[in-house]
Order: structure tokens, then C-alpha cells, then sequence
């Protein structure tokens, strides 16, 4: 009850400066949330899906489409996110428009919680969140006139712009390049990237703070693809929009974004500058995804050797892998990923991983050395040279830290330098993981893990019997079969 | 006619009907037509092309630039569906090792479907029968060309299931395409598509509809397998990354026509027609450091009922006044050659484009 | 599989339970808050206030309609007795109710009509199955030609056109007019050529009108059926075009198809009211139609109530062949 008024006073408290329209939004921008501010915040936000089944509808288990995630979009920024179908991404953007009812969480809009405003709640708000839709057949009413949809937001808000709407509505279809005597025409008669425009002039005619597009270019040609693009670059340099832009395309995704948010099974893995992610992504999965886009250079066809292959495919969201949902594809997969969930830190200033044992940094758990059996099964397929640079850079990257560390700090640990040191780490986490081994290279020892065995090779001992190991498997990847199907 | 002259000219090929090629698949000015109600609807406009075996030809072209159909009409699939009246029209030629398709018998093409050429699709969910197990619908291809009992025919389909990468494959072989991932699917879809050992395989977007880790998956499988098999491959695409990972040669098409070909290499580095210009601005690129802004091409891809006159893309053509006279308004460009097997159909002279890419195209790339 | 077709049998109890519930307050609970008195109704406008209360009685009627649907169930299965003071009348076992007005227990007339009605309406699926089908598929196939408008143009007069008129008028064509078959039911027991002859003009008629709906659907099914991606798979492997059309695409077209001969055939064990009486056929349909004239509710009860059951039934094996058809229904 007490939320409820306190909803109401908070629409009251929006209604009014709405009230005032076109030059007051802008008026609120610059004073609400200057540039660089948080506009968008989203703490522990999740999303289940309930699966009902037999006559009582029952419910006997849930999608987790988005399984607890926080992230922050400030003023002026695009945020990318990325991740393969099924990852959670759409889910997210439906629910911070809030066209869908967060399970857990708070979403908070220009520092204001939205998490369970309803319909009359939110509209206020609608006129500054948009959102922009993948398919631009479907999401614009066939039976409507270029005119009624653009201006059908106007209409919804009861705002009358300065110049009548027509005019208006004109001056956004130009804007968008659509000319604006096409304010008659139905939206059969344009082509595919010409429709995405009308739905972009449609998200924008409120003046909005923040534009959710959910894949926005995914259904158009390549050179439409372009133009949308570059549409959506210019409307945020002149308009000073907000994005947050889903998409399955690392190279569309990195062109307009300024960080990323890197997406598996509902969870945020990695999430950091754009060029930190692209130049030296720090999580297994973003690496892998990354190396398996297709790069347009034929004279990269014989560098195979770059590539990461990942192992079948990604789990059912009904029931992800325990501990790092990544840990049954990942191929530096140890104890602790699958039992402990790695948390989302900000390992370098404007890069947060959720990870053990990240890519190009300082190993997080360097006790846990023993490689599951699921992730030697995934290095036979990631190529030597990538396996090799990893394990170069990580090592460099530890030894640094480590160096640093030492010259700071009398230590107290009594750690070797060079490499011992990761003998020692395990040596002394023998006590809470009998299983894992001296890192000794031929030492290959039983660990036992969900009831199977598993064998193990030292993690840190990389070099020669890793590599003589995948160039083994190599040969004998053609019989082994490259996934684990449930 | 004349267009074909000149490429077939290039190879020393007499154009008449009956000379057999020495390539083994070779498309001579391909002409594929469907009347419809606002006229007729030219997907295909004078396409020809070589193809040897154990090499992948890459054909790269937008929706609606006759790409697709091209693949259904080497396949013999062009009137497939279509019944009663108003068939589609196929002229030219496509002579497949040394037979001629489009003037043999329809029974004896019918007979190299799935033998001597395979065709992978866009979606394996629709492309699979969702009724029978993935185990019968292979057993199915392969019965209609080796006369062999189910038994012998389904140990074949788990043998192909296991060799594509499926896990299990005598589990599996009786598992329905629902009860499969997608991945899985297209695995199972190009088992089906090989178990005859076919010749030529057309992939038509066989990754489309894939995530990105599955794509490079299919991809390295359909790479490794053109290596065990030998066969050739056609794959047809929009992404130009996809191509660059297997294509030897490239065809770029745009309003039903072929406006630039030759090996990949060239077509990437020195590409000498506007379109592809525009499809490598288009992109953005994971291997460069970030591009300030993508260079699209303005517009929108053409009807194919109602092509420009002239070169069909001078309406969104940079360059189109370029040449002297308003000759892309008015005269076709010609394919020529442009370098040691390249091609490209431009009013432009060669020093122009060589030019202009140069100086203007690639340094913005 | 097993799983799937024990929830499909609970789910058609329950709905059993359902539907007499329903069907037993649409009968005896309207026409009293209609202010309709069933007894009275039952006993004839002239009877005395005594013979009424009698009937009230003996039909307790004035018991919740919960208990007089339970013992309604619980005749079914055990028989009922209906006693008011000393007149008692017995319903033996499965007991469907006792007609009051022609003083018939309900069941014994339903199973004496309802093999007509069952021959009818299985003869007319057969039928109109095969032309419809064939019809359909080549019309599908030949779109657009002199062939596919025809078959349409006589496929919407089947639709359209009234049984009592194409019945009538095969009547006045074979019957009367050339005389070729006698219309006349004759009892199977009697002579199978004769029961055959009284039948065929039925069946035709009946059939027509199906075969017509059944063709434009799967004339609708099979074309959409064709433009699918799975076709065009079964076509690039090289299979024969005959083999594509049969082994490819009938058997989707066969599922939407199976649903509405479910429904149909169910619908029709209730009585080919027009058909039966056009014909003259002794079966269900022209014995429903003196029961509303008499409005004798207990037989109008006893054959929804078998209806209710037959499109159950039907259902109950729509569904399980869908499982074996489609794959995919078994995980739902």
C-alpha cells in the first residue's frame, strides 16, 4: 500500500516537469544527469521464467534468462551488449524499458527505482526510455501510415510540440534521412533499412534520455547495415542520446560502443572499455568469442592456428553449470570454477571479469591448478598459439604483479620466486583440495569430480607438456567428438 | 549472350551449345526468370562462372541479388514448388563434368541431386523433416542412390554423424531434429548432404542462422571436410568474412549479375567495382583498429522487376559520372579483365578505379 | 508415450465429470430458474397437483443438482431405480436416463439407433476422405489450372449448398428418376446389397458436403506445405517427385487434417440430423428430432451425454496419433 503511494508520489513528482515539453527534456538533461553521470543503474537484476507443466500448471522449474547482473549506464555513453542467442541479452533490455517485470533486482532510471512501477508508473517514464526492435517488418503496424507511427508517441504522451505534430513528425522523418513527404506512405512500400529509420524516428520523437535497441541492424543488408549505423552515431553526437545496443555482432558492437557488456547464460562476464575488452579481453569466453569471428581477409585463412574453437554448445539456461557458467566449455576450467561462482571485479580501471583464472592478468586462484576434465577436452580444440600466448601472457602479467607485490610488501607468504612459486601456491592449497598435484609436468593424478574421473595436468606448467599434448589431440580430434550433448 | 562471349572467351572456351568445357563445373550465362503478376521478376541476368574440383567458389551478394536462386538453378530446383502455370524460365548453360543440366534429361538430373551434387541450407530446423528421426532422412539420401539394405544404409549414416562431429552418433542417428541444437543440426544437415560423396557441395548461408563460436565450429568442419572429400564447394553468402575464411575465388553479384570475379586475394586487395568497394566500407572490422565511420552505399539494393538502365548500381554508384557520355545510365557494362583471372564489369577505365581505390578507398578501410 | 497417453486418459475423465456436470445444470437447473416446473412437463399439462409431486418425487428433482448428477453417474454404472410411493420403475445397468414421455429406458433406444448413425457417418468419412484428399493434393498441385478452379468451384457448391437439397435431388435423380437405387433403408441383418443400396445415396450426400471442406483445406495445407524448406531438402537429395509429394509432404498435410476428422466424426455420432431424416434412416439424428419436438429431456440428456463421450473418444485417438505422427506433440 505504502509503496504504492509512494509510486504515485514519485509519478506526480515526474508528471511535472514532463509537463513542460521539447526544450524543458533537454533542460533536464543537461541539469539532471550531465554527461558522464549514471543515468541507467541495475543491481542483482534477474528475470526467470517460470515452465508450467501438466493440468495444475505446476511450475516445475524456470528459464533464467537473466540470473542476477549489475551494470551501470552513464550519460552520453553507448553501451554495447554481446553474446550468443539464448545469453539473456534481449531479456535484459526488456526489462530495464521495463516492458518486463524483473523477478529480483533493482533498476533505477536517473536515480529513481523503476524496478516495479507499473503501467500508469512507468509512462512518464516511456517518454525517456525507447527502445528500438530487430525486425523492421514486423514491429511497425502494417495498416498505419508513416504519419500515425512516428506521431503516435506524441499522441500516447498528450504532448503537442511547438509547430503542430505534423510538422514535427516531418522534421523527425528528415532527420532519420527519410523524406519528409512520405508522411502518407504505408510501411510496405519501404524497403527493410528505410523501415528500421521510421522505427528509429519513432523511438526519438520524445526526446529520449535513453534508447535501447535491441538488435538493431541484425535483419538488414551489409551496406544498410552501414548506413544505420553511421544514423545512430550521428543522432547520439547531435542529440546526446544514451544507447544501450544488443547485438550478437562483435564488429558491429565494438564500431558504436563505448563499453561492452559480454553476456553467457544470464550473467555478465565481462564488462570494460571497449578497447581494454578488444585488445586484451581478460575472461576465456570473450576471448573465444572474439577469435571466432570471421575476419574478411583471405590472406588469415591459413592462420587458423588463432582460432578458439569452443566445445559443443551452451548449456540450458533451465539448468546452468554450477559455479562459473562457463567452466564445462572453458579450457583453463579448475576445482573452484565449478564450485565457486567468480564474482564481477574490476580487475583494471574499466575492466570487471568475472573470472578465475582470467586471460592477459594475474591468475585469481592460483591454488587451484587442476584442470578439470571438461577443460582438457576444450584446450584440445583452442589452437596451440593461443593456448601459448595465454599462457605467456598470464605468466608475464603474474610475474609482474608478483614483483610488484614483493618490492611493496615484506612478505609474509613465503613464496619463491619464478617458477616454484606456483608449486608452492598448490602445495599449500593441498590441504583444501587433496586432489590437486604438484606441478611437476608428468605428474597426472585422479581428481574426483561429479563422480567421474578426471585427469589432471598443473595449470601454470604450460610449456612443453601442454603443447605436446594438444598436438597430440590434434590428430585426434577428428574421432573425438567435440561436445558433451546432455 | 555477349557477356558470356567475353568470360568464356577467357578461358579459350568456344561459346557454342555443344562444346563441353574442361573445368568441372562451368555456368554460361545463366538466365533465370519468374513471371509474376507486376512482371518479370529477373533473380538471374547472364551469369557464368568456373569451378574446379577441390577449390571453393565464394558468391557474395545482398537479399535479392540472385545468389540463391543461382545455387537452385545448378541444382535443378528452380521450378521446385512451383506447379500449374507460370514456371520459372532457366536458360544457358551449366555443364556439370562434361553434362550439360539444362538440356538432359530432368530423370538423369534428378539422378545427380544428392549424388554428384549436394546442397547444404540457411536453417537446418526447416530444412530437416521434422517427422522423421535425423537417422531416416540420411538413410533416405543414401538409398536413392545405393541400392543397399536400411541396415548397411543407417551403419552409413552413424559413420557420417560420427565423422561430422556429433556426439554419440549411434544414439543420435534416432534422434528427432528438435531434440537437436542448432549447431547439431547443420552438423547432421551436412552429413546428409555428403554421405553420397557428392562432387560439388552448394552451401547456401549455411551459417546464417548460426551464434558465432557454432559459425566457426561449421566452418572449420566444412574446411577440413572439402579436404578429406576433394569435392567443390560453392558458398554462398552475405558475409564477406565467411568467404574470406574458405573461398578461393569470389563472385560478387548484385541485381542478378555478376559485377566483379576472381581470387580471393585480388578481390579483397585490389577490388575494381564500386558495389565492392561499398561491401568493404560497409563492415566493420575486428582485425583494423577502429574505423571513425563506416562507408555505407547509399540507398537501397534495386527491384529486379525494374533493374536500372545501364550498369544496375549506378543509381547508388559514388562514381556513376565518373565516365564520359552517360554511359552507366544507358549501356551495361561488359565483365573484363582486369587482372590474371579477375574480372569486373565497370564503366570505369582501369587506371580510374586502380586510382581511385588507391587513393580514396582503401586508405579510409 | 505411455506417460503422454495415461495424462491424455486422465485429462478426458476429468473432462467427462466436466461435461455431465455442465450438461446437468443447463437441463434441470435453466428451466428452474426459468420458471419452468419439469415435472409438470413431464406429466402432462392435464395431470392433478398429486400426479406432479409424484413425478417431482420419483425423478427427485428436488434434490441439489450435485447429488441428482451424482446419481445420474452412478446409474450409469449400477443401474437406478426411479420409485415414488408404490410405482416403482426399474433402469437397468447402464442406465442413461428413463424417458417419462415414451416410457423407454434411454440406453436401450440409443444402442438400437446408433449403429445407423455409426455406418453413416464412417461410410461418409471414407469417402469424403478419399475424394476430398485427392482433390485437395491435386489441386494443390496443379494450381492455377482449368482442373484446380473446377475442383474448387464444386468444392464451394459443396460447401454452400444445403443436405436437403443435394439430398433430395440425388433422391429425385437416382431414386425416383432413374430408378438405378431403391431408397428405402433396409436393415443389414435383411440383406447386405440392400442395406448397401439404402445406403450409398446417404453416404454420397453426406461425403459431399465433408469432402468439399476437406478439399480446400488440403488444398491450403498441401500448398503451404510445399513451400517448405524440408521439401526443397527432400527434392536436393533426388528423390522422385511422386515420393516427395507422399512421403514429404502428406504426411504434414495428414495432421490439421486429423484434428478436423477428430472433431467431425465425434460431432456426427450424435445423429446426421438433416441426412437422417432426408433419408429416412433410422438412426440417432431423426429420434433427437421428435425428442426436442416432445421435449423429452431425458433422451435429449442421454444423447448429448453420448456426443460429449464420442468427441472425447475421437479426440482421445487424435491426439495419440498426432503423438505418433509428430514427434514433437510427445514432449508437450
Amino acid at each position: 500500500m505504502s509503496d504504492e503511494a509512494k509510486a504515485k508520489a514519485e509519478d506526480e513528482a515526474v508528471t511535472i516537469p514532463a509537463q513542460s515539453d521539447g526544450s524543458a527534456g533537454t533542460a533536464t538533461l543537461t541539469e539532471g544527469a550531465a554527461r558522464g553521470e549514471t543515468l541507467l543503474k541495475v543491481t542483482g537484476l534477474q528475470k526467470h521464467f517460470p515452465i508450467k507443466k501438466g493440468l495444475l500448471q505446476r511450475q516445475v522449474g524456470a528459464v533464467r534468462a537473466v540470473d542476477g547482473i549489475d551494470f551501470e549506464v552513464r550519460s552520453g555513453e553507448t553501451l554495447g551488449v554481446v553474446g550468443e542467442s539464448g545469453c539473456g541479452k534481449s531479456t535484459m533490455g526488456r526489462l530495464i524499458t521495463r516492458l518486463l517485470e524483473p523477478t529480483a533486482g533493482k533498476v533505477e532510471f536517473e536515480g529513481k527505482d523503476i524496478t516495479h512501477l507499473g503501467v500508469g508508473g512507468m509512462r512518464p517514464l516511456r517518454r525517456d526510455v525507447q527502445m528500438i526492435f530487430q525486425d523492421p517488418y514486423s514491429s511497425l503496424n502494417p495498416r498505419h501510415t508513416i504519419g500515425t507511427i512516428v506521431s503516435a508517441p506524441f499522441k500516447l504522451q498528450g504532448v503537442e510540440p511547438e509547430g503542430g505534430i505534423k510538422k514535427e513528425v516531418q522534421r523527425l522523418l528528415s532527420v532519420v534521412g527519410l523524406n519528409p513527404e512520405h508522411y502518407n506512405r504505408y510501411p510496405h512500400e519501404f524497403s527493410g533499412g528505410q523501415r528500421q529509420r521510421i522505427g528509429i524516428a519513432r523511438a526519438l520523437a520524445l526526446n529520449p534520455k535513453l534508447v535501447v535497441a535491441d538488435e538493431p541492424v541484425s535483419a538488414l543488408d551489409v551496406s544498410i547495415q552501414a548506413q544505420v549505423v553511421n544514423l545512430l552515431d550521428d543522432l547520439q553526437q547531435e542529440l546526446g542520446l544514451t544507447y544501450v545496443i544488443i547485438a550478437h555482432d562483435l564488429s558491429v558492437v565494438r564500431h558504436v560502443s563505448d563499453r561492452i557488456a559480454v553476456m553467457y547464460l544470464g550473467k555478465i562476464m565481462e564488462l570494460a572499455d571497449r578497447d581494454l575488452l578488444y585488445k586484451s579481453p581478460m575472461h576465456p569466453y570473450t576471448k573465444a568469442l572474439m577469435s571466432a569471428v570471421p575476419i574478411p581477409d583471405p590472406a588469415r585463412k591459413a592462420a587458423k592456428s588463432e582460432r578458439i574453437l569452443l566445445k559443443g554448445d551452451v548449456p540450458s539456461p533451465i539448468s546452468p553449470p554450477s559455479g562459473c557458467r562457463f567452466h564445462t566449455r572453458c579450457w583453463k576450467a579448475t576445482q573452484i570454477c565449478a564450485t565457486t561462482e567468480p564474482p564481477l571485479k574490476e580487475l583494471r580501471p574499466g575492466q570487471q571479469v568475472a573470472c578465475h583464472h582470467p586471460e592477459n592478468f594475474e591468475d585469481q586462484a592460483p591454488q587451484d591448478v587442476v584442470l578439470l576434465s571438461d577443460a582438457k577436452e576444450a584446450a584440445e580444440l583452442v589452437a596451440e598459439d593461443a593456448l601459448a600466448e595465454s599462457a605467456r601472457t598470464s605468466a608475464a602479467v603474474a610475474a609482474e604483479v608478483e614483483a610488484a607485490e614483493t618490492e611493496a610488501a615484506q612478505a609474509e607468504a613465503p613464496e619463491a620466486e619464478g617458477d616454484t612459486e606456483a608449486a608452492e601456491k598448490a602445495a599449500e592449497s593441498g590441504k583444501r583440495s587433496t586432489e590437486s598435484a604438484k606441478p611437476t609436468p608428468e605428474s597426472v593424478k585422479t581428481a574426483p569430480e561429479d563422480g567421474e574421473k578426471s585427469t589432471g595436468t598443473p595449470k601454470k606448467s604450460t610449456g612443453d607438456a601442454e603443447s605436446t599434448e594438444s598436438a597430440e589431440s590434434a590428430e585426434s580430434a577428428d574421432e573425438e567428438p567435440p561436445a558433451k550433448e546432455k | 549472350m555477349t557477356e558470356l562471349s567475353k568470360s568464356g572467351a577467357a578461358v579459350g572456351e568456344p561459346t557454342g551449345t555443344s562444346a563441353a568445357p574442361s573445368a568441372f563445373l562451368e555456368v554460361r550465362d545463366l538466365k533465370v526468370h519468374f513471371p509474376t503478376d507486376d512482371g518479370l521478376v529477373k533473380s538471374v541476368d547472364g551469369l557464368s562462372f568456373q569451378l574446379e574440383r577441390g577449390k571453393t567458389l565464394g558468391i557474395v551478394g545482398e537479399s535479392g541479388s540472385g545468389k540463391s536462386v543461382t545455387s537452385l538453378g545448378i541444382m535443378g530446383l528452380h521450378t521446385a514448388g512451383q506447379y500449374g502455370k507460370r514456371k520459372a524460365q532457366i536458360s544457358g548453360e551449366i555443364w556439370l563434368d562434361g553434362t550439360e543440366l539444362l538440356s538432359a534429361d530432368p530423370d538423369h538430373v534428378r539422378k545427380l541431386r544428392g549424388r554428384e551434387m549436394a546442397m547444404i541450407f540457411q536453417d537446418p530446423l526447416s530444412a530437416l523433416h521434422p517427422y522423421y528421426t535425423i537417422g531416416q532422412q540420411i538413410v533416405e539420401a543414401y538409398r536413392i542412390h545405393h541400392d543397399v539394405d536400411k541396415k548397411t544404409a543407417k551403419r552409413r549414416a552413424v559413420e557420417m554423424l560420427d565423422r561430422v562431429g556429433i556426439p554419440q552418433p549411434d544414439k543420435r542417428v534416432d534422434s528427432y531434429p528438435h531434440e537437436f541444437s542448432g549447431g547439431m543440426r547443420q552438423r547432421a544437415m551436412i552429413a546428409m548432404s555428403l554421405v553420397n560423396n557428392p562432387e560439388l557441395l552448394i552451401a547456401d548461408e549455411p551459417t546464417t542462422a548460426l551464434d558465432v563460436t557454432v559459425q566457426a565450429q561449421i566452418l572449420d568442419l566444412i574446411r577440413d571436410l572439402q579436404k578429406e572429400f576433394g569435392s567443390a564447394v560453392i558458398i554462398i553468402t552475405h558475409d564477406l568474412g565467411v568467404v574470406a575464411e574458405l573461398a578461393d575465388d569470389l563472385l560478387v553479384m548484385y541485381g542478378g549479375r555478376c559485377v566483379e570475379r576472381g581470387p580471393a586475394e585480388k578481390v579483397f586487395y585490389e577490388p575494381r567495382h564500386p558495389y565492392t568497394w561499398g561491401l568493404l566500407g560497409s563492415m566493420p572490422r575486428l582485425d583494423r583498429d577502429q574505423q571513425e565511420r563506416l562507408i555505407p552505399v547509399k540507398g537501397s539494393p534495386p527491384s529486379l522487376i525494374n533493374l536500372p538502365s545501364g550498369c544496375a548500381f549506378n543509381p547508388r554508384c559514388p562514381y556513376a559520372d565518373v565516365p564520359k557520355d552517360d554511359v552507366t545510365r544507358t549501356v551495361r557494362p561488359e565483365l573484363t579483365e582486369v587482372g590474371s583471372k579477375h574480372w569486373a564489369a565497370c564503366h570505369m577505365s582501369q587506371e580510374q578505379r586502380e586510382r581511385i581505390w588507391t587513393e580514396e578507398i582503401a586508405p579510409k578501410l | 508415450m505411455l506417460a503422454y497417453l495415461i495424462r491424455r486418459l486422465f485429462a478426458a475423465a476429468v473432462m467427462l465429470v466436466v461435461i455431465i456436470l455442465v450438461v446437468f445444470c443447463i437441463f434441470f437447473l435453466v428451466p428452474k430458474w426459468a420458471g419452468v416446473d419439469i415435472a409438470l412437463n413431464y406429466v402432462g399439462k392435464q395431470a392433478g397437483p398429486d400426479a406432479v409431486e409424484a413425478v417431482r418425487q420419483k425423478l427427485s428433482l428436488d434434490d441439489p443438482v450435485v447429488v441428482q448428477a451424482w446419481e445420474f453417474i452412478k446409474g450409469i454404472f449400477a443401474g437406478r431405480t426411479y420409485a415414488s410411493g408404490g410405482d416403482v420403475t426399474n433402469c437397468s445397468a447402464p442406465c442413461f436416463g428413463y424417458s417419462f414421455k415414451t416410457e423407454q429406458a434411454v440406453w436401450p433406444v440409443l444402442t438400437e439407433r446408433f449403429p445407423v448413425t455409426l455406418a453413416l457417418a464412417l461410410g461418409a468419412a471414407v469417402l469424403w476422405l478419399i475424394f476430398g484428399l485427392a482433390a485437395g493434393v491435386l489441386s494443390a498441385l496443379k494450381r492455377g489450372t482449368l482442373w484446380d478452379r473446377g475442383a474448387m468451384i464444386v468444392a464451394l457448391a459443396g460447401v454452400s449448398l444445403p443436405i436437403y437439397f443435394t439430398g433430395l435431388l440425388s433422391l429425385a435423380i437416382f431414386s425416383y428418376g432413374l430408378g438405378w437405387i431403391n431408397g428405402e433403408f433396409v436393415p443389414l441383418e435383411d440383406s447386405l446389397t440392400g442395406w448397401l443400396g439404402g445406403m450409398i445415396l446417404p453416404w454420397v450426400t453426406l461425403a459431399f458436403l465433408y469432402a468439399a471442406m476437406y478439399a480446400r483445406i488440403t488444398r491450403a495445407t498441401m500448398m503451404e506445405i510445399l513451400g517448405e524448406d524440408y521439401i526443397r531438402t527432400a527434392r536436393a537429395k533426388g528423390l522422385r517427385e511422386p515420393v516427395v509429394i507422399r512421403k514429404h509432404a502428406m504426411r504434414s498435410t495428414l495432421t490439421p487434417l486429423l484434428t478436423m476428422l477428430g472433431m467431425d466424426l465425434g460431432a456426427l455420432m450424435g445423429g446426421a440430423i438433416l441426412t437422417e431424416t432426408t433419408f429416412s434412416l433410422p438412426g440417432l439424428g431423426q429420434k433427437v428430432l421428435d425428442a426436442i419436438q416432445n421435449q423429452d429431456l431425458p433422451f435429449i440428456l442421454g444423447v448429448t451425454l453420448i456426443t460429449s463421450l464420442a468427441v472425447l473418444i475421437a479426440n482421445l485417438v487424435v491426439d495419440v496419433l498426432y503423438a505418433v505422427i509428430d514427434p514433437r506433440v510427445r514432449l508437450a
